[in-house]
């Protein structure tokens, strides 16, 4: 069954990016990009990567088509007509896309047992983190792998989170609506 | 055992129904219809990984589906706020004998 969604969600993936690239109207090409994007998450979530398919849908279909928009307010609705181009971009994308696929051949199939991550050190942190004698203690391997054993990573992340937050609300202008009232 | 077919053509449904969506989205004349399609094919996101789950018997997607009903929204509001005032940044009408501004026409 997850074969034959596979299937027909790359089939309407594709039919998808077709119809994106011939489309002349930009507001229309934005839709379809959330519309790509949605489909790509259904992907995801059928990968069982759920947390990337979340993000996916939240910045692709959600973000994205407000910034987008945000540009057609700047530049117009309609893309101009290209003239003849040479075939030279279409020879690149394919070389490109030809080592892409060449690329994954040394990858380990979806979900194998033989792959890298599932022998090197996820027994461990499986059998040895959790309980009272654990490495860690919570009974929970996610958390303990997060908060312990990638410590260093995530506390990064809070700081790159952490100033994003600072910033946005620097840029926001949080805070000072009550001085300018005062000064006015 | 049951229960599972009906997940199945549950899932060949909503397929379907992504599929037609998407001939609107390709075809709709007019913008209107492309909004409408892109709309109702996040409800159909939210419908696939709610269907998803109980298939695949991790019914804990649910809580999954139900983040995508709440994001769903954002990309219609900002697309018909921006046919209505033409500006995103616009804040909106404050008072009810203000016009609206002149490019609220319906876009081709």
């Amino acid at each position: 069954m997850i074969v034959f969604i596979d299937i027909v969600l790359l089939t309407l993936l594709v039919a998808t990016a077709i119809s994106l690239v011939r489309l002349r109207n930009l507001i229309a090409t934005i839709m379809l990009a959330g519309i790509f994007s949605l489909l790509s998450a259904c992907l995801f979530m059928t990968m069982d990567a759920v947390d990337v398919a979340f993000t996916e849908a939240a910045v692709g279909a959600g973000l994205t088509t407000v910034l987008m928009l945000g540009a057609l307010v700047l530049i117009g609705r309609e893309e101009k007509v290209p003239g003849k181009g040479s075939a030279l971009p279409l020879v690149v994308v394919l070389i490109t896309g030809f080592v892409l696929i060449y690329g994954t051949m040394d990858m380990p199939y979806f979900g194998s047992p033989d792959a890298p991550i599932h022998q090197h050190l996820v027994d461990r942190y499986v059998e040895k983190s959790g309980g009272p004698d654990g490495e860690v203690g919570p009974p929970n391997v996610v958390t303990s792998v997060l908060a312990s054993y990638r410590g260093y990573d995530t506390m990064g992340e809070v700081a790159v989170i952490f100033t994003a937050a600072v910033s946005v609300m620097l840029l926001l202008g949080v805070g000072f609506a009550t001085k300018r009232e005062d000064a006015s | 055992m049951k229960i599972e077919i009906a997940y199945a053509i549950t899932m060949c449904v909503i397929l379907l129904s992504m599929a037609l969506t998407l001939v609107r989205a390709f075809r709709g004349p007019s913008l209107y219809d492309r909004i409408l399609a892109v709309n109702s094919f996040g409800t159909m996101t939210v419908l696939f990984i709610a269907v998803l789950g109980f298939l695949e018997g991790r019914p804990a997607f649910m809580d999954v589906a139900l983040m995508y009903a709440l994001i769903n929204f954002i990309g219609t509001i900002a697309v018909l706020k921006y046919f209505k005032f033409g500006d995103l940044a616009h804040a909106g009408r404050t008072s009810k004998d203000e016009a609206l501004p002149s490019n609220t026409s319906l876009p081709s």
